[in-house]
């Protein structure tokens, strides 16, 4: 009965010994898409050189035109994505051995390279033998990119405060049509952009209300508010714009203004800073929310009341306020979004106009990590994807344009699958505060 | 101090409240809990759709720009309009006084029961995975995938009457239980959030739809420009249930045999009781010795079943003319509402699938005869659905004592997860 | 700094938390809040610190009468608080951590993190705690977590320092660090009000004692009384917790445990290299202070834990790889450490809670269907056996005392045919009786010839319970040593110091 046992001669160390966990989530994913390569690219390659247009014949600085043959390029890049796969499955391997900063980096640009080259390969492969204008194709992914992103920003200030924000696409759904509504009737498109805003926050005032005041589920309110939205724009639309659409449903909009000397830097210049004031702002809110959650005591508070509210209690935050009022701002920014849809692209509202772009927005909030950079990035990407569905359409592709469509969220069931399903949102997110 | 029903007076300790005489609890429950409030969050909508009604009502305006002449112009207008529209609303989904027979005028409420089918199985199938934990915004997906699969069937297969309805209704069960499966299966096996998966698959499925629908040999039909589906043979159709005079058709039954069969499932099944257990508490279910993952496959794939079997009621049933992208009609996104309403209990969602539907069905009667377009019916479903999640906010608008001061979470409406270990 | 509080009363509903309690502490002083847990010394200190507004009563900072709307006001009036469970966010840096709520900014709003560090760097070297201000607090054990919530309050100039129950996750030496922290506090002159339940630290440490019950205050004490006197305040009555038991009689090896690692989420071994025995009829306790791999152990043996590394085997079964499903159906009962959280659906009938791990087949599922009769009869009889307070087997498990929860837990496990028990904290925040109860099962169930493991971090319940101990630290087991050793050697080897006579 009285067994002494010792396990083992050695002292018990004073801190735990650690092993290495594997993910193969990533390697799978490029796997994955090397085969999806080397079906398209090589078993499927197709004949024809393609034209990649660098230059429009207005612009100051002329690039020369740069071609590549489908099928070479085709080969070329799925034997670089195969290599680039080997890279981080041998970066899984070696595990701890490679220290974590240096895996990081080395699977960050791997990734990205990944992607660059394979969106290459399948430009090359379905404009074979047309040409694509880069320009274009780039300007319009800054088009479709901005609402997105605007409400990727309202969806990641509102997350990481704590509140699930599903209800992007009612903001700016609402957002469109008070941008409408106002600036038809004001003939002043910046009061259209105030309204915007304003109806924005007037979502958000709902969702904060419900989730911060009644505590009813975040994810529902969110869900419910889409389709009141919804509902209610398309009544006032059908009541009110339809019996006036030239006073109340013709919003002016707002001109191009080429920002001097940076326009005219070739590619760049025309995509990025012959942009209207609405995208200029958009560049402003994208730093102005990093600089803001990270380096000041806006975001150090924000994201403490998202993380862990009781502590943020405990130290004299009040939390329920912070979140109403950080929602209340992530409804203005996503319903700068809004205004958008009907101060730039196009100058009037339509019924459900902006057609699943707050979905598209918040998995970009996903995609990106609750990080207002990264989740631009994915949200460009998604622009991206759109556009080269129109591009393609006009020039005659192989691939069906729903398909192309299709692209942004096939890419991000990938993505929440396997990339990013280890990333966590904020802890506190979606969960009520309650106090005592 | 054991349970003999005595109410012992003040103790120091929260002891379990001892049960009170039961036709008090009753008067309690009515009073601070559902019913009371699910009324009041009707009425409550009703007069806010009533508000717009009332403004956006041209004779209102008209009288207004003379209100202070003649205010009560003004009130008549909105009484002719509000009430105008209410009792068209009434007329198109219950019963409409203005025929003589009863036959005709009992014609609305078959309409509703037939708007209803499609989103009671909806309701069943999104109230069954919120029961289970999970939160399932992808019924249009899966409704749009089981409408091609038993629209397929429906008017290709060759099959003898009977046999044939049949074999579309597995079909289409099974394609929305497929892709309600891929959910399942992402999220057990990847740790992916069912929301984000829902939400991105309902635009994969309605752009593979729509890539069929457009594209000859695959499902549309031979002799169309449009993106649309040849009509359903005869053999596939639900049959009328009251005659060629109604559109009320077979798949009702099925409706009422779905919300037998969910009832069972939940209440009195071991599945049942597992799907509960790990949507309340996926931690002591996991300890219990119960596969949470496998459960969250088993719930999807019957949540995705349901609402297939709400696209096979749109397809087969409401319009069997040949289907396009648009065959969902926004009852996936409907029928949380529904199951919300209905608290995510069978026959709660029976009940409320039943009021939508009459909503929907006075709404098209109501836009058609008095012009306030069908999206009013939508602002009261979504007002309706707000209200109910907030009691608290409804008894401050009604001065109502504060119920119940217990808290009471019937239904877990939080996705909980299991802590990654 | 004179803190005074002046019959301050809180209620919850029906429940006084806290009856007029008066309370005195003065400058450059440790005052031990001394009580059972519940008897709502947390409560009155989160009223004091602003989290819970009194519903009675005032608060005094040196005869200043106080309104506390928040944590935020008390903290300006000079009050700190290290709480029981640490209000540190894991995400943030150390710095980020102790300016969150009061940071210093630059030119343009920007955070002025520099100042922070050097705030920490300052507190750090004036206790020798050395915390680096850039590490994730996320990353740092638990002991210097801790050190991190004082640098927090102290950075605030806190001048009334409220420690709750501080050494509930600490080792006895990390402990014995903690109370040479405080008495440097207190000779710089802070005022300190130290909550705990453990009779010895307060000896230790205090200056003056008030002793807590059922939310009145009941006494004060001196440092200079006996043990037996501080827990009959505290208690009531004369404690007993020494458990009838008879010798063991154990049987044949049942459960062997070779070479068992777990490694956790983030690569971690959390349990490393543990191997032992437990035979028949034997209680095998686990000692240790909490989160030393205990919890990660029993769930390994269970199958919850993912990686795993090692054999379990219980008589001729190998239990490792085994999903939980067949683990239980092997016949290992278990009894969580957390029940609300692992044993029981708070939203579940008592009737429903009792088939929870039978929910696949005989005797309460027939051909896919529920057997409500049988469940009901079933419930009915454990109900009484097990004495469960309820009003029906149709209540709420959710809605029961604590005590009354774990009971519905026992029942559950312990009616199915076990061949080993294994309870995590058993008695865990459980009122007295209901302990008693607990303890008699466990001795009758060992007594019955079945392999008992009991787990706790209560070294009181340990001795009581346990025929051999093993004292984990660290995930390891330092040692197995037979019932009746002393407690200054457990002591000892739950800091991770293996005894003379143990390595001997």
């Amino acid at each position: 009965m009285s067994t002494i046992t010792t396990p083992d001669t050695t002292p018990v160390s004073g801190t735990l010994e650690s092993t290495e966990i594997r993910s193969w989530k990533a390697p799978i994913a490029l796997g994955i898409f090397v085969v999806v390569a080397a079906v398209l690219f090589v078993v499927a390659g197709r004949d024809g050189a393609t034209t990649f247009r660098l230059s429009s014949d207005t612009d100051l600085v002329q690039l020369a035109d740069w071609v590549l043959p489908a099928r070479g390029t085709g080969l070329t890049v799925t034997v670089l994505l195969a290599l680039l796969a080997a890279v981080v499955v041998g970066l899984t391997v070696a595990g701890s051995r490679l220290g974590s900063r240096a895996r990081r980096a080395i699977l960050a640009v791997s990734i990205v390279a990944f992607t660059f080259l394979f969106l290459l390969a399948f430009l090359t492969w379905a404009a074979a033998g047309a040409a694509i204008p880069v320009t274009g194709l780039l300007l319009g992914t800054v088009s479709l990119s901005a609402p997105l992103i605007f409400g990727a920003l309202g969806g990641v200030i509102s997350e990481r405060v704590g509140v699930v924000n599903v209800a992007i696409e009612g903001q700016l759904l609402a957002g469109a049509f008070c941008a409408a509504l106002v600036a038809s009737i004001t003939g002043n498109p910046f009061a259209g952009l105030i309204a915007a805003m304003v109806a924005g926050v007037l979502v958000s005032f709902v969702l904060a209300a419900f989730s911060i005041k009644y505590l009813v589920d975040q994810v529902i309110v969110g869900v419910v508010l889409n389709v009141l939205v919804l509902g209610l724009t398309s009544f006032l639309y059908s009541t009110v714009l339809s019996q006036d659409t030239a006073g109340l449903n013709t919003a002016p909009r707002f001109p191009r203004f080429p920002i001097p000397v940076l326009s005219d830097i070739p590619v760049v210049g025309p995509v990025l800073f012959r942009q209207t004031l609405i995208v200029y702002l958009m560049y402003i809110a994208v730093i102005a929310v990093y600089v803001g959650l990270f380096h000041t005591k806006w975001g150090l508070r924000l994201r403490a009341v998202g993380e862990h509210p009781q502590a943020a209690d405990t130290v004299g935050i009040r939390v329920n306020a912070t979140r109403f009022w950080n929602v209340s701002l992530a409804g203005a920014v996503a319903g700068l979004g809004g205004a958008y849809f009907t101060l730039d692209s196009v100058s009037s509202f339509g019924k459900d106009m902006t057609a699943g772009a707050g979905f598209i927005a918040l998995a970009a909030v996903i995609f990106g990590r609750w990080n207002p950079i990264r989740a631009t990035f994915a949200a460009l990407l998604f622009g991206f994807a759109t556009n080269l569905q129109n591009v393609l359409g006009a020039i005659g592709s192989p691939v069906p344009s729903e398909f192309m469509l299709m692209l942004p969220y096939l890419v991000t069931i990938l993505a929440v699958a396997g990339l990013v399903g280890y990333a966590r949102g904020p802890a506190a997110s979606g969960k009520p505060y309650i106090k005592s | 101090m054991s349970a003999a029903g005595t109410t012992t007076a003040s103790s120091p300790t929260p002891e379990p409240s001892a049960p009170q005489p039961r036709a008090n609890a009753i008067l309690k429950e009515i009073i601070g809990g559902n019913v009371l409030i699910t009324i009041l969050a009707v009425f409550l909508a009703l007069l806010i759709g009533g508000i717009l009604i009332a403004f956006t009502n041209e004779d209102v305006q008209e009288a207004a720009g003379y209100f202070f002449s003649r205010p009560q112009d003004t009130f008549l207008a909105i009484w002719n309009a509000v009430s105008g529209a209410y009792v068209a609303l009434f007329q198109g989904s219950v019963y409409n006084f203005r025929r003589d027979d009863f036959a005709t005028a009992i014609r609305p409420l078959t309409d509703t029961l037939t708007y209803a089918a499609p989103l009671i199985v909806a309701g069943l199938g999104v109230g069954l995975a919120f029961r289970v934990g999970m939160f399932n915004i992808g019924g249009r997906g899966q409704m749009l995938i089981a409408a091609a699969a038993a629209g397929w069937v429906g008017f290709s297969f060759h099959l003898p009457w009977g046999i044939h309805l049949i074999v579309a209704i597995v079909a289409g069960i099974a394609g929305g239980a497929l892709w309600g499966g891929i959910v399942g299966l992402l999220k057990a096996r990847t740790g992916a959030h069912e929301v984000i998966l829902t939400i991105m698959l309902n635009y994969v499925a309605f752009y593979l739809v729509s890539y069929m629908l457009r594209t000859p040999g695959l499902l549309q039909a031979p002799d169309q420009v449009n993106p649309k589906s040849p009509p359903m043979l005869e053999t596939a159709i639900f049959p009328a249930l009251f005659g060629p005079a109604y559109k009320l058709h077979a798949g009702f039954i099925l409706v009422i045999l779905a919300t037998i069969f969910v009832w069972w499932l939940l209440n009195r099944s071991s599945l049942g009781f597992r799907f509960r257990a790990v949507g309340e508490n996926p931690n002591a279910a996991r300890v219990a010795g119960m596969d949470v993952k496998n459960i969250y496959v088993y719930a999807m794939l019957v949540s995705g079943g349901l609402l297939g079997l709400a696209g096979v009621m749109q397809v087969l049933g409401t319009v069997p003319t040949g289907f396009s992208s648009g065959i969902d009609a926004g009852i996936g996104f409907d029928a949380i509402t529904v199951a919300l309403l209905g608290r995510s209990r069978p026959w709660g969602i029976f009940a409320a699938g039943i009021l939508f539907g009459a909503f929907k069905a006075g709404g098209y009667s109501m836009q058609a005869s008095e012009g306030v377009p069908v999206d009013v019916v939508t602002i009261v479903q979504s007002l309706i659905v707000l209200f109910i999640a907030a009691p608290p906010l409804v008894r401050a608008i009604f001065f109502l004592p504060d119920g119940t001061r217990r808290k009471r979470r019937t239904t877990p409406i939080v996705t909980k997860e299991v802590e990654a270990k | 700094m004179q803190l005074e509080l002046r019959g301050i009363t809180k209620r919850f509903g029906a429940l006084t938390a806290n009856d007029h309690i008066d309370l005195v502490v003065a400058p450059g002083e440790i005052h031990c809040l001394l009580g059972e847990n519940g008897a709502g010394k947390s409560t009155l200190m989160n009223v004091l610190y602003g989290l819970y507004q009194a519903d009675e009563g005032e608060i005094l900072l040196d005869d200043d009468v106080q309104h506390f709307e928040g944590p935020g006001d008390a903290m300006r009036a000079g009050i700190g608080m290290v709480h029981q469970h640490f209000m540190l966010i894991p995400v943030f840096t150390v710095a980020e951590n102790v300016m969150l709520g009061h940071e210093e900014t630059t030119f343009g709003g920007r955070l002025n993190l520099d100042a922070a560090r050097a705030r920490v760097r300052e507190i750090s070297d004036r206790f020798g705690f050395s915390v680096d201000p850039d590490a994730l607090v996320g990353d740092l054990p638990v002991g210097v977590q801790q050190r991190v919530e004082i640098i927090k309050a102290l950075s605030r100039d806190a001048q009334v320092l409220v420690f709750d129950e501080p050494t509930a996750v600490l080792t006895p030496q990390e402990t014995d660090e903690l109370m040479t922290i405080m008495r440097q506090l207190r000779d710089e002159g802070t005022s300190i009000v130290f909550i705990t339940h453990k009779l010895r630290e307060v000896r230790e440490v205090a200056d003056r004692i008030t002793v807590i019950r059922l939310g009145k205050v009941v006494g004060e004490a001196q440092p200079t009384a006996s043990n037996s006197e501080l827990a009959a305040l505290m208690v009531g009555r004369a404690v007993e917790l020494v458990v009838q038991k008879g010798p063991a009689s154990p049987g044949q090896p049942a459960l062997v445990v070779e070479h068992l690692d777990v490694i956790d989420a983030n690569g971690l071994k959390v349990v490393n290299d543990v191997s032992f025995t437990v035979r028949e009829g034997e209680i095998l306790a686990i000692a240790g202070v909490q989160g030393n791999g205990q919890t990660e152990l029993t769930e390994a043996i269970m199958g919850l834990q993912p990686r795993v590394n090692g054999r379990v085997s219980l008589g001729s079964e190998t239990l490792t790889g085994l999903s939980v499903r067949r683990v239980l159906d092997a016949g290992v009962g278990f009894v969580p450490e957390d029940r609300t959280h692992d044993g029981l659906v708070g939203e579940f009938t008592i009737a429903e809670n009792l088939m929870l791990d039978r929910s696949h087949g005989e005797p309460f599922v027939a051909r896919g269907s529920l057997r409500r009769d049988h469940l009901d009869e079933f419930a009915e009889e454990k109900k009484k056996e097990f004495d469960i307070r309820a009003p029906s087997i149709q209540t709420a498990a959710g809605r029961l005392s604590g005590g009354n929860q774990q009971k519905v837990v026992l029942a559950r496990e312990m009616s199915r045919d076990l061949r080993l028990l294994i309870a995590a904290q058993p008695t865990r925040g459980i009122d007295v009786g209901s302990i008693e109860f607990v303890h008699k099962r466990m001795i009758e169930t060992r007594d019955a010839g079945i392999p008992v493991i009991v787990v706790s971090t209560e070294l009181d319940e340990v001795v009581a319970l346990a025929d051999r101990i093993a004292v984990m630290y660290r995930g390891s087991i330092v040692g197995i040593v037979p019932g009746d050793t002393p407690r200054d050697v457990l002591g000892l080897m739950m800091a991770g110091e293996r005894p003379a006579e143990v390595a001997a």
